[in-house]
């Protein structure tokens, strides 16, 4: 049927309008610097992303519901400060324990944030932001102000990030499991869908029955998980957890998740999307570099990445308005 | 055993103020389509409140099927096989057709740990299907236009298995050929088995689609006909036959010089090629059915919502209002129909509403000078008979009537050539509105030229020296209010049937109905 | 004409139940000093009290604009970036050759830009939550300064340029008195003028605003301008402080400027607030710190404390205005922020 054809094709145009630039991208880097497209740095770029990824998915869900959470970075600090002062303290303890201890940690900040936003009606910008310095004040508290470093951490410990199974970096498998399981989850499962719901008409959902509440707060809850996991990771891959990890990174997350056509008024995004949107940006870190563009032009891009996002989905919706007024026949 | 699936028997209900319906009888036979028609606040959105649950009447009886029932609640409402569509679609404009149609209806659906998209897109396809209409069940929500979203509606309420569907104005936002189609659809729902009670103000569609028709007006019955047996003009009758009992205070303004001229105004999607004059001293209505695109026409003067094209003259100079300060600027007044929306601060108190609309007026270089605020809230406020005790009263604790009056009040600390007033007695007591009209036209003999949109007949009829008729966003006629009649103005606001109705196989069927007696 | 007549006079009732918060914020203020005379010895001198404001009295310029923006209904989170951004280009302009004092111009021009950019944003595209935008700010001016000045620091400033974060007047300190005349400015500003009612209004019910012929995009640009000459006024005395700056200055201030601002008892959903409170949070939480150094607690301690002070201010406020009544229509959304 006509209408189908043509939203099918418009729907995925976001997505296949990513691909064609992130292709575009890399073979001008390549030109560039023909470093770019070897095995070596496109595992690199992966690797360097799959954090990026595993932090995508939880914050695609938080915009999704149409909220926002700057307080990941400190839940990375804070999560990966802990389990690397338990490997010091305790170098026997298993990797999967870390990960557990981690994620945990994770858990528990989660909570609080979405128990403010969902029950103490606190706009989640300020409750983030109160979070995010509580957070990173334990971190250095915890830490007494000094770092752990790679000599303190336990081989096992260090392996998880840089370690492989089955042939695949762990840090690769880890993100793609994780894309996995969040895709089935918000594409099949009835509380997958009641996360777009809640970000698509907040109204209606109450109308409908569906427990806002409850959504928001799981929703807040597993982005605190993920980033709990997210900084057993960290400090496993770089082998040190200091006092300013992460700092700043939750913007870097936003970027890449807006960019994969994440709304942020709520109801839209999808995870191949974010993929996408993760992978243009572990490009751009990556890339930047290599053709001699210093880092320090990463975060200006960041942020006008984010901006330019936003504002074109806001363009794109008054366009799409103005055809609806049109079709109005008077 | 009923041959009625839905029957209301002395149903009554009343709010603070006002019964909305008094004494109200109605059949809904099975398979019948049946049209309800009044005007607006004849009490039919009442009514189907009742019927889905949203209030419970305060006496009568409802039975459906024969049985007598209690409906507490929607959900009551939706387990008797009752569904409604409005106007206004509410649904999720980011996820599918398909979604919109089962989420929250667990118990049609196949909601398991895994949703089984594949069952769910079709079992929404064959629902579609027996719609006629022309997407698919993964098309998203908000790309539809309002005619396919109604479908979805109607799609979300068979998937319930409704057998009693209420259409509140369904054809409103439609087109032509759009309206065509929902015939059509309506028609396919009534094969089906479902029995439909159709409001619309569009004599057409009742031709069309209905067998009998129910006319209330003023919350009270009036009576049920078929069809076949009944003419338009009939119709047109029973909504508004009544006794003019408002006292209308006596007119003197002398009228006297354009003050406002508006040429061929239109708004994509809202109206178009609207034309009409307003004079000094004079109180022009602007009236019509909801939809009619009236307030967006008064926002159009105003400035608030500019206009697409056209002009507009304001004493003979053509104006050009972009924003409300513009239209403020060349002497416009506007009294918004949503007053606590767009008219007040309700947490503010009265002498601070009154000076909103020209704070410059109360200072010197940019300063507030609230003694003279309050002076001013003061004499203004006694002079339109407010009642409250003090200008630091907050306007949340005033009635309607004395809210409108703060607006009022606020429109006058300005010298204002035209003043628009919308729906200014809406939720007002019988009282206050007499004094309402007293205001107005003292305002009419000092001068000013009023534009007043008004949906009640006789205060169209008793105010205003002429009255524009607006249909469907156009002005379809401009009539002078000492030699019109209500009937007349019905008739310019409403969708009239061209020719006569046609019989079919199912209206020579519904020939056969029994139908009351209308009463006087 | 009837009998009826309209008192003018305010109501006893009223006037009694105003300034309920501030009292307890006076009373919190007052604690904290006795708590921290506690510590040390010659605490209650005019000294102390003139001199520890030096130290938070910067941060302090920026608590009147932000008050105006949550007034409003919205929030601002770019202003430490726009400092160190209108702060580093002043250092890099002086040290290439620009007179100081006109690098000093330069540096308001770059942050009243910041800031009217941020309310054009807003202005143009109603659709986006000032949240959004001022992330979206916050990082991008930040990063300008990063590729400015990369990770160096700049300075070298003429000696003079140190007075201002540094001098006094006879007994008092510059700061102070620059602050002093800015207090007395704003609060004419915010509650004596027809802008600040406006404000007000707008923040209230920016529907009825904009139909009563308040024109409010105008004003949302020039709020978020004033609060890009206030940061750069911020940073001018910051840089004066510390002497030299780097691109990561003023990280985390709007953290502390919002909850000066909620602790002052303006809510969040906009419509309400007086003066007062955020200039008395100025010095409780200004003497707070002070206290926690005196206690030899870390910078990093007072993190958390002023994060989690923050999040009670806000459920504080909350409730108490959700006991005083219902906001009239047209707010945002809780979602749309």
């Amino acid at each position: 049927m006509k209408n189908s054809q043509s939203s099918k094709l418009s729907d995925n145009a976001r997505e296949l309008g990513l691909l064609g630039f992130i292709v575009v991208l890399a073979l001008l880097f390549q030109v560039r610097n023909p470093e770019f497209l070897t095995f070596s740095n496109l595992r690199d770029l992966l690797n360097n992303t799959a954090i990026l990824g595993v932090l995508s998915v939880g914050m695609m869900m938080i915009l999704l519901t149409g909220g926002i959470d700057l307080s990941i970075g400190a839940t990375i600090a804070f999560s990966g400060m802990v389990t690397a002062l338990t490997v010091s303290a305790y170098p026997t303890i298993s990797p999967i324990l870390s990960l557990a201890e981690g994620t945990l940690v994770g858990v528990v900040i989660g909570i609080i944030v979405g128990f403010l936003v969902a029950y103490c009606k606190i706009l989640p910008i300020i409750a983030s932001l109160g979070m995010m310095n509580i957070v990173r004040g334990l971190t250095y508290l915890v830490s007494k102000g000094k770092w752990v470093s790679a000599y303190q951490m336990s081989d096992g410990f260090k392996a998880i990030s840089i370690g492989t199974t089955l042939g695949i970096n762990n840090l690769i498998l880890i993100a793609i499991v994780i894309y996995a399981v969040f895709a089935y989850f918000l594409s099949s499962t009835r509380t997958g869908r009641y996360i777009y719901a809640v970000g698509s008409s907040p109204d209606t959902a109450d109308v409908v029955g569906i427990p806002r509440k409850r959504i928001l707060l799981l929703v807040y809850t597993t982005m605190g998980a993920l980033a709990g996991l997210a900084g057993v990771l960290w400090v496993s891959r770089y082998a040190s957890a200091q006092g300013d990890t992460a700092q700043g990174y939750e913007m870097s997350v936003i970027a890449a998740v807006v960019l994969g056509g994440v709304s942020v008024s709520g109801g839209r995004g999808k995870v191949i999307g974010i993929i996408l949107g993760t992978i243009l940006f572990g490009m751009l870190n990556n890339a930047l570099p290599l053709i001699n563009i210093s880092p320090f032009w990463q975060q200006a891009i960041q942020g006008i990445v984010i901006l330019l996002a936003v504002i074109s989905n806001v363009l794109i919706k008054r366009n799409n308005d103005r055809m609806t007024l049109r079709r109005r026949a008077i | 055993m009923s041959e009625y699936v839905l029957e209301l028997d002395h149903i009554s209900k009343s709010f603070p103020g006002v019964k909305a319906l008094d004494d109200v009888h109605f059949e809904l036979e099975k398979g019948q389509i049946h049209a309800l028609m009044g005007e607006n606040g004849a009490g039919k959105s009442t009514f189907i409140k009742i019927i889905t649950g949203v209030y419970q009447p305060d006496s009568g009886e409802i039975r459906v099927d024969g049985k007598p029932v209690v409906i507490r609640s929607p959900l009551d409402s939706q387990k008797l096989g009752i569904a409604a569509i409005y106007q206004h679609v509410t649904c999720f404009p980011d996820l599918s057709v398909t979604e919109n149609i089962f989420i929250g209806h667990e118990n049609v659906s196949k909601f398991t740990r895994k949703i089984d998209w594949k069952t769910l897109h079709n079992k929404a396809s064959e629902l579609l299907e027996k719609l006629d209409a022309d997407f698919s069940p993964q098309t998203v929500m908000g790309s539809l236009s309002v005619a396919q979203q109604q479908i979805v509606e109607i799609a979300k309420a068979l998937s319930t298995n409704a057998r009693i569907l209420i259409m509140d104005e369904p054809t409103a936002p439609l087109s032509k050929r759009e309206t065509e189609d929902l015939y059509r659809t309506v028609e396919t729902l009534q094969k089906h088995g479902v029995s439909v009670i159709f409001i619309s103000h569009r004599l057409e569609d009742m031709y069309r689609l209905a067998s009998s028709v129910t006319v209330l007006r003023d919350g009270r019955y009036i009576g049920t006909w078929g069809l076949n047996e009944v003419s338009q003009d009939d119709i047109v009758k029973a909504m508004v036959g009544r006794e003019i009992t408002q006292f209308f205070p006596p007119r003197h303004a002398k009228i006297d010089g354009e003050v406002l001229r508006v040429e061929k105004l239109s708004r994509t999607g809202y109206f178009k090629d609207v034309s009409f004059t307003v004079n000094k001293g004079e109180i022009v209505g602007l009236t019509g059915l909801i939809g009619a695109g009236r307030t967006e026409v008064c926002e159009a003067i105003y400035g608030v919502n500019p206009p697409d094209s056209g002009t507009i003259y304001v004493e003979g100079k053509k104006v050009w209002n972009r924003h409300a300060s513009h239209g403020i600027k060349e002497g416009i007044g506007y009294l918004p129909e949503d007053r606590l929306k767009q008219g007040l601060v309700l947490d503010w108190q009265i002498y601070r509403n009154v000076s909103l609309a020209s704070l410059e007026q109360f200072g010197k270089r940019g300063f507030m000078d609230e003694k003279q605020e309050r002076q001013v809230a003061k004499n203004l406020g006694e002079k339109l008979e407010i009642k409250a005790t003090s200008v630091h009263d907050k306007v949340s604790t005033l009635s309607g009537g004395n809210q409108q009056k703060v607006i009022v009040a606020k429109l006058l600390t300005r010298d204002m050539k035209v003043i628009i007033l919308d729906e200014p007695t809406k939720g007002v007591d019988v009282g206050a509105k007499t004094a309402i009209y007293e205001i107005m036209n003292h305002l009419a003999e000092e001068g000013y030229g009023i534009l007043m949109v008004s949906s009640e007949m006789p205060e169209v009829l008793g105010m205003c020296d002429r009255v524009v008729v607006m249909r469907e966003g156009r002005v379809s006629a401009i009539l002078d209010a000492k030699n019109t009649t209500q009937e007349e103005i019905l008739q310019a606001s409403m969708v009239l049937y061209q020719g006569k109705p046609e019989t079919t196989d199912k209206q020579e069927k519904k020939n056969e109905q029994k139908v009351k007696e209308p009463q006087s | 004409m009837s009998e009826r007549t309209l008192e003018i006079e305010k109501p006893r009732s009223l006037k009694d139940f105003s300034f309920q918060w501030e009292w307890f914020l006076i009373a919190l203020f007052v604690i904290i000093n006795i708590v921290n005379s506690l510590l040390t010895p010659y605490y209650f001198t005019a000294d102390t009290f003139l001199s520890t404001p030096m130290n938070f009295l910067d941060k302090a310029f920026l608590v009147y604009p932000m008050m105006m923006v949550i007034v409003l209904g919205n929030i601002d989170v770019s202003v430490g970036s726009i400092i160190a951004l209108s702060s580093v280009i002043m250092a890099v302009s002086y040290n290439a050759g620009l007179s100081m004092p006109l690098a000093m111009v330069l540096c308001l021009v770059v942050s009243t830009s910041c800031g009217f950019l941020n309310g054009f944003l807003q202005a143009k595209f109603r659709e986006l939550s000032s949240t959004i935008i001022t992330i979206s700010t916050q990082i991008i001016y930040r990063g300008i300064a990063y590729i400015i000045l990369e990770d160096k620091a700049a300075g070298k400033f003429p000696t003079w340029f140190s007075f201002l974060g540094w001098g006094y007047v006879g007994k008092v300190p510059f700061i102070m008195i620059v602050f002093i005349v800015f207090t007395i400015f704003f609060a004419i500003l915010i509650h004596k003028t027809r802008f600040g009612r406006q404000l007000f209004a707008m923040g209230n019910n920016s529907t009825a605003s904009r139909y009563s012929g308040i024109k409010t995009e105008n004003m949302l640009i020039s709020v978020s301008t004033i609060m890009g000459f206030m940061a750069g006024i911020t940073a001018l005395f910051l840089t004066s402080r510390m002497g030299s700056t780097r691109p990561n200055v003023a990280t985390g201030y709007e953290l502390d400027v919002i909850a000066m601002v909620v602790l002052g008892g303006v809510s969040t959903s906009g419509g309400k607030g007086r003066i007062t409170g955020p200039l008395l949070s100025i010095f409780i939480i200004g003497f707070l710190n002070y206290g926690l150094g005196l206690f030899n607690i870390s910078a990093q301690v007072l993190l958390i404390i002023i994060g989690a002070l923050l999040i009670v201010a806000v459920m504080l406020q909350n409730l108490r205005f959700d006991k005083s009544g219902q906001k009239s229509g047209a707010k945002h959304s809780q979602l749309k922020r």
